[in-house]
């Protein structure tokens, strides 16, 4: 019969083996660390289409993720996308005529707000809105265009 | 006329016994509140349960992961996507294998000791034994014993997993030379804590309940003889893999749309 000491002691290392084990899935392996925005503030955007933009998608200015998409919802008044992004509290020197742009990872990749910093000495503050942005580029949308195009040009109706 | 009147028959039986073990499962479960005073019974069976399991997952972790790290990278690296190995690794464990084998070897190794143990004390009366002496065996024997296996498992099937992303990493890493820093960033941005870790530990925390609660109570309602002892850890082990595995898919196809 194993000593009650011993067995106490194994059952509170295989308890703490296996919250570590929880702990490296939720951090580690998982986004809970990543997803973390400290002191964090909101700023808005609108988009006329932001194609498969999905809440918590990163916001990314020069490629460095410093936020991400908190939520999407649509302007009742003029029809247009919402998103309300939250963004890192070190990074509160954004300029107001900062222009956002729904852009893809890769060819079909995930996609995701890029931020363009503008020239104004006026900082985004919490609640503020970002005025020039740029919708994503649907790629059926750019197809279609493109065989209208081709179908339109001179030479194409020659040879039918 | 006879093999209808024997069907009626198994159908019947069913529903009896399931109606039975939910009777016991309330019973257990009033049970186990006593136990708040008694927690050193339930130490003693986490021990039982939980770390004399710790080693066969613990290999068997390894070694799935690691297996997961060779396939995934073969058919991967065909569309030039061997850097979401991490990815492929961490979802398959964390969704599926983690909670699913788990609790098939917790079935097997500690399911069917459960059974033999309750079936034996049956067959020697030890528990009619615990009531002449106004000791409750649901409480002092069972209890115990369910609640052990309910906090085992998701721990259990957190360390398989863990282990096994490890073991993953190893092969595809250390062995099959894919970056170190693409297979974690691309782990850590497809897999979310909210809808892929969570629902892993809820489906473990499940499959810990229905793996003891049949458990324990195939051991009650065994026969008390050495056959019936022998045929009650074999259903228990047939018994609560089938469950496991109709929950699982039952239960993929509610968290996962």
């Amino acid at each position: 019969m194993i000593q009650r000491r011993q067995l106490e002691l194994w059952v509170g290392v295989f308890v703490a083996a296996g919250l570590l084990a929880l702990a490296m899935l939720a951090f580690r392996v998982g986004n809970l660390a990543a997803g973390a925005v400290t002191n964090g503030y909101r700023v808005e955007a609108e988009f006329n289409d932001i194609g498969g933009l999905k809440v918590r998608a990163p916001v990314t200015l020069a490629g460095v993720r410093i936020g991400r998409v908190s939520s999407i919802s649509i302007d009742p008044s003029n029809y247009e996308a919402v998103v309300t992004m939250e963004l890192d509290g070190r990074y509160n020197n954004i300029p107001v005529d900062t222009s956002a742009s729904i852009l893809t990872a890769g060819l079909l990749g995930e996609q995701y707000i890029g931020l363009d910093p503008g020239g104004s000495s006026q900082y985004l503050k919490n609640g503020g809105r970002i005025q020039v942005t740029q919708s994503a580029l649907v790629l059926e949308k750019i197809i279609s265009q493109f065989l209208f195009n081709v179908a339109s040009k001179p030479g194409a109706e020659k040879k039918q | 006329m006879n093999s209808l009147r024997r069907l009626g028959q198994y159908v019947l039986d069913s529903v009896e016994g399931l109606g039975r073990a939910s009777l016991f499962f309330l019973e257990v479960a009033s049970g186990a509140r006593k136990l708040i005073r008694r927690f050193d019974l339930v130490v003693q069976q986490v021990f039982a349960v939980g770390v004399l399991t710790l080693l066969i997952i613990l290999v068997s972790g390894l070694f799935v992961g690691m297996v997961l790290g060779l396939q995934g990278y073969n058919t991967l690296s065909k569309f030039g996507a061997a850097d979401s190995l991490g990815l492929l690794v961490a979802l398959s464990l964390v969704r599926e294998l983690g909670p699913v084998v788990t609790a098939l070897l917790f079935a097997g190794r500690a399911g069917s000791a459960l059974t033999a143990e309750i079936g034996l004390m049956k067959a020697t009366e030890q528990l009619a034994g615990m009531e002449m002496m106004a000791v409750n065996p649901i409480e002092r024997v069972i209890a115990p014993r369910l609640v052990a296996g309910i906090i085992s498992m998701p721990l259990l099937a957190a360390l398989f997993s863990a282990i096994g992303v490890l073991g993953g990493q190893l092969v595809g890493v250390g062995l099959l030379g894919v970056d170190s820093g693409a297979f974690w960033s691309q782990m850590q941005s497809g897999v979310s804590f909210h809808e892929d870790v969570l629902n892993g530990v809820i489906k473990s925390l499940v499959f810990g309940v229905v793996v003891t609660w049949i458990a324990v109570f195939q051991g009650y309602e065994s026969v008390p003889t050495s056959e019936g002892v022998s045929r009650a850890t074999n259903r228990t082990v047939v018994y609560s893999s089938l469950a496991v595995l109709a929950l699982d898919f039952v239960m993929t196809a509610l968290m996962f749309k």
